[in-house]
């Protein structure tokens, strides 16, 4: 169970992003979160994947309070998140081989020994070939990338995936094949899904349910 | 550029070479021969001890050289170091430490650098020391900055989500990032800290006088020039701006590759 409650949240001594925003998410369940460009979802599924702390508002997983966000949360409860970002060619670092950024998690937190068998099953699933994964992020394509970014999320196995608008950037087949991915992974583990976007089609029947970014702060301003 | 390449390659060659090559003393003192102007036998002229200019000069850049890398080198890694803390950590530790670059930074760097060669007995290492301490300001500026706009990248929160350590994302992500910028500043500091020698030295704090040095050279031949021997002074003098001069410009040049409006147009 990953709930978000009354949750506000913004950068610096500026207004706040997201005000007053309320969503919870029940064990496997994958909800769409729909809202326009810069209304301020990306800042909440940061907050969500304990990757920035809100100003106020509280984060609840698995029934316990979340007190730490980044490196003050602890290293098993971050990794329990796995995240997409909207931008590949951002979110991989530029000088890593695609083979080091799908396994710098497993090296981060010691698990060097899984390397190899999950490297593997990984290209498999997101559908990259040895060739490609000898190669560092620019001389790769935007879908390529993504595809080994999706692949660094779940490395580790993560019992929650948190997508930003991760097919924003791509084309109709990549996109189908990301989702399929996606789907594949949750169905084999039963991770929970919060995929954010603003193509209500997509989210529509990627998810089991789709809620609109206004009826978030709503529900919140309404308590 | 290429003008740049080729007198930074005569250089490196005519230090690397020549004092193994010649078996010449450069020492040698020749009274019968004291200021003799320019000619075949002594390209340079000599000094007013009778020692061949050209020698001393060649000498005299080899230990400048030497002090400018060893303390450009030496300054690259403080600045580095101050630099990516402040900006990895951030909060108080990042404001504790630019207030310290800030106030090392409003002391006249000549005289801090003056006070700190005249602490200890003159030789190579206290000008080293000296010239490094007062030159990682820069360094430790660019580093910080370069590293706090990395920290922001979404490669980065992807790492923390991935477990990594705050010691892994600076050792594995952010430092690799600002080497570039390190790099290219060491090498800018190259020839800003040759010239520190040059001036200490030609203050009489730096290397001892029987060291050839160009700032010493320099400070030997005032009275010649005062008598119209313009040799001792010029030579050495261009001994100075022509190799700092380009190994600055190949800097620049290198700068002007990696600006990031470039880098963008190529990698992103």
């Amino acid at each position: 169970m990953l709930e978000l409650h009354d949750i506000t949240a913004g950068y610096g001594s500026g207004a706040p992003v997201v005000r007053n925003a309320t969503l919870a998410l029940a064990p496997g369940e994958s909800v769409g979160l729909l809202g326009p460009s810069g209304c301020g979802k990306s800042t909440l599924a940061r907050v969500a994947a304990l990757l920035h702390r809100p100003d106020s508002g509280t984060v609840t997983l698995d029934g316990e309070p979340v007190r730490g966000w980044r490196y003050r949360a602890s290293r098993s409860r971050r990794t329990a998140f796995g995240v997409v970002f909207q931008q590949p060619r951002l979110s991989a670092d530029p000088r890593l081989r695609l083979t080091d950024l799908i396994a710098e998690p497993l090296r981060a937190t010691g698990r060097r020994h899984e390397i190899a068998p999950r490297l593997t099953e990984l290209a498999a699933s997101v559908g990259l070939t040895p060739d490609l994964l000898n190669r560092r992020p620019h001389e790769v394509s935007d879908g390529q990338l993504q595809r080994a970014c999706l692949a660094r999320a779940l490395v580790l196995r993560p019992r929650w995936l948190i997508c930003d608008e991760m097919t924003a950037m791509l084309d109709a087949s990549t996109t189908a094949a990301l989702v399929a991915a996606v789907e594949d992974y949750r169905t084999a583990t039963g991770a929970g899904l919060l995929a954010v976007g603003h193509d209500q089609v997509l989210l529509d029947r990627w998810c089991d349910r789709t809620v609109r970014w206004a009826s978030l702060t709503a529900a919140g301003a309404g308590k | 550029m290429r003008i740049s390449l080729a007198l930074v390659g005569v250089t490196a060659l005519a230090v690397l070479l020549v004092p193994p090559l010649v078996r010449l003393d450069q020492q040698a003192v020749d009274l019968g021969a004291k200021l003799l102007s320019p000619s075949w036998s002594h390209p340079f002229g000599t000094d007013d001890l009778g020692r061949d200019l050209l020698l001393r000069c060649v000498y005299g850049l080899r230990v400048s050289l030497l002090v400018g890398v060893a303390a450009a080198l030496a300054a690259t890694v403080i600045g580095t170091a101050v630099g990516a803390t402040a900006g990895a950590l951030g909060g108080w530790a990042d404001r504790a430490l630019m207030r310290v670059v800030d106030t090392v930074s409003s002391v006249p760097h000549l005289l801090l650098g003056i006070f700190i060669v005249a602490v200890f007995r003159p030789g190579v290492w206290p000008v080293v020391v000296s010239v490094a301490l007062t030159h990682w300001l820069s360094t430790a500026r660019i580093v910080r900055a370069e590293v706090l706009s990395l920290r922001s990248r979404p490669y980065i929160d992807a790492a923390v989500s991935g477990g990594a350590s705050r010691w892994r994302v600076a050792v594995r992500h952010l430092l690799p990032g600002v080497l570039p910028q390190a790099a290219l500043a060491a090498v800018l500091m190259v020839p800003h800290a040759m010239w520190h020698e040059s001036a200490l030295s030609f203050l009489g704090l730096g290397l001892p006088t029987h060291m050839a040095s160009l700032g010493n050279l320099i400070q030997s031949a005032r009275g010649s020039l005062l008598a119209g021997q313009w040799w001792p002074t010029l030579f050495p003098g261009l001994f100075i701006i022509v190799p700092t001069l380009a190994i600055a410009g190949l800097a620049g040049a290198w700068r002007e590759r990696i600006n990031p409006r470039r880098r963008s147009e190529l990698m992103l």
